[in-house]
């Protein structure tokens, strides 16, 4: 369903992301893990066609994104991290004008709409100015409207920012449900607990290339460590090493 | 172990580490008189001496910001430059060619020339003055109370003062640069006309820089006490309205003083009568009259200092009482203007009907058109904007009315020329109403691009949905002006006809290069819409619009004129007329076309290539 081809993109001399080759077919739920600035937002928003490419093809649903734009969007819905949304529209009015951008309207966006809203717990929200929303339901609103037209295939960026323990559960029942009836979901996030318990398969990400990719058990066995958790395979591929200096740094 | 990183994680919380964060967080350890303390690792650490953070330090950022965003490379950011260079370099030859032309008949009037020089001066500065201070009480709400970096100076141990000195003058710089451009080719032209010599930009820099300053500390504490007088959120809300309700006081004002008058001699009892208004100063107390006083004292060999004086005196004068003022309520006007409020919305019977009326144009671009009407009616600071283009348009076609089209010397041929000449004045007034209700358009998208870009619509179809929304209100209004002062002024069928032609391909041009230039040059990030007109795009948008108004109308003078004498005279050769007149208005509409589709082609490119 999410098809990357040699992927590339640069800014003047800086590759952000270098030639990734990628597939995550119908049905699964691809973590995409990776240190901050390793390419993985620059990644996801070409994807969601924001950003074009330098180099390679991205295939949404069978659509070249770069031919059939139009087509491969229709397909797909994206949550961005940073959730700036219109703040004199309503909750319910964002919804509804979020399907009308994808050709929808009528008694099935309202019911989808509500049955959404419901789920995070902004029913009684919903006619109230977005202006008035905290952080975490605007987030709880644009997943809402990601899911409110029904896509085949679902880009998030860092989902879990600013939910409530609640609605996190919520969200990972729901991407599990979501993915267990045959769409798919690429979702980049810092949390690896919720990366390793959800996704089927993870990708980590540095320098803009891709490091290591598989399932838990591939991750375990391309890293020669039978028993580790994803948090030590993560540190070992990325290089990370967070307790390294902290001394120094505080001594400084 | 090659490789293996694992070795040098910690397996739990290091004891040494715990200690130390403790000792830095002053829980523990030795602590010296003097502050100073000897952390468990025996090395001296000494907390740094705290010294005041200047205005400059502050100030950095934003220089910084603007340095990187001029060195930036982007793909035809030099052509984009150089056509915004080439149409302000024409708007200030203009502005100089009129201005000085003007001047320099006046200084061949005996006596009367440099009272009317200075009499215009000082009119022309009033209105900067009132320019000045709305455009510094938008600004100021922003600056001091909304802008991002606020959170971060506020909580940093910064002094009051260096704030408020700091939005001082981020507010001046952004409120006065315009009113600095366009007083450029004015001075200029004063400067060359009466030969103020190399003193005179010397003077007219020391006397300009307190008249942009005392606007400032104004506009500045007005909307500090606003700020603190109304409830939290809605102040934005109610200072919107406040400013474009003395926007709208301040057009009437400078109407009921007749400034046609001083034109008309012979509308005054005697010649004393008339010279004894030129010499009257139009506001003594005002700053823009101590501007006059030394600009026009030192162009006419009678420099005093006093004015100048004043301007130096009042400015500093005014600073420290906004100093002061800023001291006393900045901090509880900054927690007001944090707070939010909920504000609920029930779908209406009007909603539902517009929904349905907008069903023939698709689920997209209704939704689209929608949106854009909710969110316009329910931004105060977008809908206010409409008392102000309400008080234009009356203005306008008050003054109309009450044009003499009667008595001596007022021929056929002037009767019928007016109304041609007032398409001038009519596109000029859509185009400041398309610089404020349709340039800032995509601007305003900015900050939901994700969900635009990654949607499957087409940026054309996102463009042209701006375009009609913003087109057909436009069109309605601009004939509608257009009949009725064609009405009042009781016009031949032939110049209704071309009026009502002229304005609706006016209409269509001024659209198409208010979402273009938008589009071209647009301010993604502002917080407050009413400014983004006041952008360096909306300057060159503005521009482009009285140039294209001016194209339409040169190429149509001639047929006109020819028309109106075979009309007048009944001797000019029709088949040569016919010609004429094609031609012209064909160019005419040709013009019109380029200055409707170009920009907007040039913006959907602009927009597809758009990385956000």
């Amino acid at each position: 369903m999410i098809e990357l081809t040699q992927i590339t993109k640069k800014y003047g001399s800086f590759t952000a992301v270098d030639a990734i080759d990628l597939f995550v077919p119908k049905g699964e739920l691809f973590g995409f893990l990776g240190p901050n600035g390793a390419g993985k937002t620059t990644t996801l928003r070409m994807i969601a066609g924001i950003l074009r490419p330098t180099a390679g093809t991205v295939k949404v649903a069978g659509y070249d994104l770069a031919r059939d734009a139009i087509a491969a969007k229709a397909r797909l819905g994206f949550i961005p991290d940073r959730p700036f949304i219109y703040e004199k529209l309503t909750g319910m009015e964002f919804l509804r004008f979020v399907a009308g951008l994808y050709s929808q309207d009528g008694a099935r966006v309202e019911h989808r709409g509500r049955e959404l809203l419901a789920l995070f717990d902004l029913e009684e929200w919903r006619d109230e100015l977005v202006e008035s929303y905290s952080h975490g339901m605007r987030q709880k609103l644009i997943i809402s409207s990601a899911f409110v037209h029904r896509p085949d295939v679902i880009v998030v960026d860092e989902p879990m920012v600013g939910l409530d323990p609640k609605a996190a559960k919520i969200l990972k029942d729901l991407f599990r449900e979501y993915t267990r009836r045959g769409h798919t979901i690429m979702m980049s996030t810092h949390t690896l607990e919720v990366a390793e318990t959800l996704c089927d398969r993870i990708g980590i990400i540095q320098g803009g290339t891709m490091r290591a990719c598989g399932s838990m058990d591939d991750l375990r066995r391309n890293a020669e460590r039978g028993d580790e958790g994803l948090e030590e395979i993560f540190l070992r591929l990325t290089g990370e090493n967070a307790a390294r200096g902290l001394v120094e740094v505080l001594d400084a | 172990m090659p490789n293996d990183t694992r070795a040098s994680l910690p397996a739990g919380p290091d004891p040494s580490l715990v200690e130390r964060y403790r000792l830095l967080s002053g829980s523990h350890g030795t602590v010296r008189a003097g502050g100073a303390y000897t952390p468990a690792g025996g090395r001296l650490v000494a907390p740094a001496k705290r010294r005041g953070v200047s205005v400059r330090h502050l100030l950095g950022p934003k220089w910084r910001t603007a340095r990187a965003r001029s060195a930036q490379v982007e793909k035809g950011r030099g052509a984009r430059f150089a056509v915004m260079g080439l149409i302000g370099l024409c708007f200030w030859a203009f502005a100089f060619g009129v201005l000085y032309k003007v001047l320099t008949y006046f200084r061949g009037v005996q006596e009367i020339g440099p009272l009317l020089a200075g009499k215009l001066l000082g009119l022309l500065l009033l209105s900067f003055v009132s320019i000045l201070l709305l455009s510094n009480v938008i600004t100021s709400l922003s600056s001091f109370f909304l802008a991002r970096d606020l959170d971060l100076l506020v909580s940093a141990p910064v002094d009051w003062f260096a704030i408020y000195s700091a939005k001082l003058f981020e507010t001046t710089l952004h409120s006065s640069w315009m009113v600095v451009l366009l007083a450029i080719p004015m001075l200029s032209a004063y400067g060359v006309a009466y030969d103020g010599g190399i003193g005179f930009p010397f003077i007219a820099i020391a006397a300009f820089l307190p008249f942009l300053v005392i606007p400032s500390v104004i506009g500045s504490a007005i909307t500090l006490v606003l700020v603190n007088i109304f409830p939290a959120r809605r102040t934005r809300d109610i200072l919107s309205v406040i400013t474009v309700l003395a926007g709208a006081g301040v057009v009437i004002l400078f109407r009921l003083m007749r400034p046609e008058k001083l034109v008309r001699p012979e509308g005054f009892r005697s010649l004393v009568e008339f010279i004894s208004v030129l010499r009257g100063p139009t506001s003594p107390a005002l700053p823009s009259e101590w501007l006059q006083r030394t600009l026009m004292g030192w162009l006419t060999g009678h420099f005093d200092v006093l004015p100048l004086y004043l301007l130096w005196t009042t400015a500093a004068a005014l600073v420290v009482l906004g100093a002061l003022l800023h001291r006393s309520l900045y901090a509880i006007g900054f927690t007001k203007a944090q707070e939010s409020a909920q504000q609920s919305v029930k779908s209406s019977g009007k909603q539902s009907l517009l929904a349905h009326l907008l069903t023939p144009l698709g689920i997209m671009r209704r939704e689209l058109v929608l949106k854009d009407i909710r969110v316009f009616f329910r931004d105060t600071t977008q809908w206010s904007q409409l008392i102000l283009l309400a008080v234009l348009v009356v203005v306008y076609v008050v003054n109309i009315k009450f044009l003499p089209l009667t008595g001596d010397g007022i021929t056929f041929f002037i009767v019928n020329l007016i109304p041609f000449l007032n398409l001038g004045l009519a596109g000029f007034v859509l185009a400041s109403i398309a610089a404020r209700f349709l340039f800032p358009g995509v601007s305003l998208e900015g900050r939901s691009w994700w969900l635009l870009r990654s949607s499957p619509m087409s940026m054309r179809e996102l463009l042209w949905s701006k375009f009609w929304v913003g087109t057909l209100p436009l069109l309605v209004l601009a004939l509608t002006i257009v009949v009725v002062t064609n009405a009042l002024l009781q016009v031949t069928p032939f110049m209704f006809a071309v009026s009502i032609g002229s304005i609706t391909m006016l209409t269509f041009a001024i659209a198409g290069l208010a979402i273009g230039f938008g589009t071209l040059y647009p301010r993604f990030e502002t917080e407050n819409a009413a400014q983004i007109p006041t952008s360096f795009g909306g300057l060159m948008f503005m521009m482009t619009a009285v140039m294209v108004i001016g194209g339409v109308i040169f190429l149509e003078a001639r047929p006109v004129y020819s028309y109106l004498s075979s009309r007048l005279y009944g001797s000019a050769d029709s088949a040569f007329n016919a010609r004429e007149m094609i031609t012209g208005f064909g160019l005419a509409t040709l013009l019109c076309l380029m200055a409707t589709f170009v920009p907007l082609r040039l913006a959907e490119r602009r927009l597809e290539a758009l990385e956000r």
